[in-house]
């Protein structure tokens, strides 16, 4: 399996990014280090099978790679989801599909990109129907590059993902709820009228105090 | 009174405890069989804080969030009234102002606040959970209570004592002097623990989570605490009825141990049936076993 203890060239700036990250682990009380240290011990995967990438999941989660070792397991419903794995490409169609079920996850909750498609449309870069950046519509807190990524690759992402959970880092949900008016916009951009409905997000019209 | 609440924690404490390793346990078991490592036999543990430790948690109305606590103190009730050891001050909750009839009582009382807490949320998977889980619960407590009247029957009282008591060493453990009894019970007893064969009510991919496809955070957390404590305090009730009691916490994890192992083997053994297939053959096989066994303990001059 592939190591990275040694960086070269831009790894080495993500390192120093990650280090960073880790320093701020440690304003952490005691309570909120032993939640954060469950959490990234136990992450229940919405898996989306949306393009290719679904096929690497099969492999992941059974006897050849066993994600259950890092305490990484299928969920059944959104609901009692932690993770929502996007496969690949995702076209518009999907998209309304993927904010609902990420709205029905209750925090905290983080999203991991698979593949170049979810970074930049990869190779959908000019495609009609799908959507080129993952992060405009929902906000991702891994993206595991490659065209398809290895289950090896999908490991590390998500070993990367329970590092920055064990340190602290707020999931992207606080992005979203942050943001919320610009994801809004944009998903209303690619949607237009067919936007999902809003009671998976009513906290956004109690005007963020829910 | 201060003797009453510790051994009522420690019972509580011990339950949940023997329950996250054990289910820990199986999941590894599970793992080896599918030739994987599998994760730590404290996983059961991780899953149940993460999911207590949630920031949110949704709730469908006022029944949704009762109906996990009415489970909730189901589960508890009935650890409370199942004595973990024999000829013992300790472990014994308030065993001794219940017996077999109350214990038998309390085993519902979770089937029933999952109906009401499920129906509220109104999703039509859970609706199919637990309407499947009622379907089998027809069929499983039928001989369940069979092999509870067996037992009764055979030692003339319904006190959990006075049987543990009858069953002096292994030559007279329930499991030699009445074999039946016990193949009649531990059948209905694996479908309770929601093993393999007879798992239809949460099947995976099937109905998704089944009951629970609503449950999410604190509540699913609760409701995964119960299910952990109540197993054991099944596990223990079988013990204690079969298996002699146990008279040190030692022979008692020893004990409990071996029965999950015989339902973790058997549910890695065999595959899913279906609803009909389960009632079937619990009304064919368990229950024709416990009607041989009532002419055999009543009838038979030799009995």
């Amino acid at each position: 399996m592939y190591h990275n203890e040694h960086c070269e060239g831009f790894q080495c700036e993500q390192q120093q990014l990650e280090a960073a990250l880790a320093q701020s682990g440690n304003e952490l009380g005691a309570l909120d280090r032993l939640m954060a240290w469950f959490r990234q011990r136990s992450l229940f995967v919405l898996a989306y099978g949306t393009g290719c990438g679904a096929i690497e999941m099969r492999p992941l989660m059974t006897s050849r790679f066993d994600a259950e070792r890092f305490g990484i397991i299928g969920a059944a419903t959104p609901r009692q989801a932690d993770v929502l794995v996007i496969s690949g490409y995702l076209a518009i169609k999907t998209l309304k599909r993927v904010i609902r079920s990420y709205e029905q996850m209750q925090a905290p909750k983080y999203v991991i990109g698979l593949g170049s498609c979810t970074i930049n449309g990869g190779m959908y870069w000019d495609s009609y129907n799908t959507i080129k950046q993952l992060d405009h519509y929902i906000p991702v807190d891994m993206y595991v590059n490659g065209c398809m990524p290895r289950p090896e690759a999908l490991i590390e992402g998500f070993v990367a993902l329970q590092q920055r959970i064990a340190a602290g880092t707020p999931s992207g949900f606080e992005r979203y709820r942050a943001n919320i008016d610009w994801y809004k916009a944009n998903q209303r951009r690619v949607l237009g009228d067919n936007m999902p409905p809003d009671y998976t997000y009513d906290w956004y019209h109690a005007g963020g105090v829910a | 009174m201060a003797h009453y609440i510790i051994d009522a924690f420690a019972m509580i404490g011990m339950s949940y405890i023997m329950g996250f390793l054990f289910y820990g346990f199986y999941r590894q078991f599970n793992a080896r069989v599918q030739r994987r490592w599998g994760p730590s036999v404290f996983q059961n543990f991780f899953d149940n804080m993460k999911f207590l430790f949630k920031t949110e948690t949704i709730i469908h109305g006022p029944m949704f969030f009762f109906g996990p606590m009415i489970i909730f103190a189901g589960a508890v009730t009935t650890v409370l009234f199942v004595p973990y050891l024999k000829d013992s001050n300790w472990l014994q909750g308030f065993s001794h102002s219940g017996n077999l009839i109350l214990i038998i009582y309390l085993l519902v009382v979770g089937p029933l606040g999952n109906a009401l807490a499920v129906g509220s949320s109104g999703n039509p998977f859970g609706v199919m959970g637990v309407t499947r889980g009622l379907t089998r619960l027809m069929g499983l407590e039928v001989p369940f209570l069979l092999g509870l009247a067996l037992v009764m029957v055979q030692h003339e009282t319904a006190s959990v004592h006075a049987i543990m008591a009858a069953q002096t060493d292994f030559a007279h453990w329930n499991l030699m002097t009445n074999p039946i009894a016990f193949i009649v019970m531990i059948l209905p007893f694996m479908a309770s623990q929601h093993a393999s064969p007879f798992d239809v009510v949460g099947a995976p991919v099937e109905v998704y989570a089944g009951p629970r496809v609503e449950f999410s955070g604190r509540l699913l957390g609760v409701l995964m605490t119960q299910n952990m404590m109540m197993t054991v305090a099944k596990l223990v009730l079988i013990a204690d009825l079969f298996l002699g009691g146990a008279t040190t916490i030692w022979a008692l994890i020893a004990k409990t141990f071996a029965l999950f192992l015989l339902t973790a083997a058997v549910s890695t053994s065999f595959p899913r049936l279906r609803t009909e297939q389960t009632v079937d053959f619990f009304w064919k096989i368990p229950l024709g076993l416990g009607v041989i066994g009532v002419i055999a303990t009543v009838w038979f001059p030799w009995s």
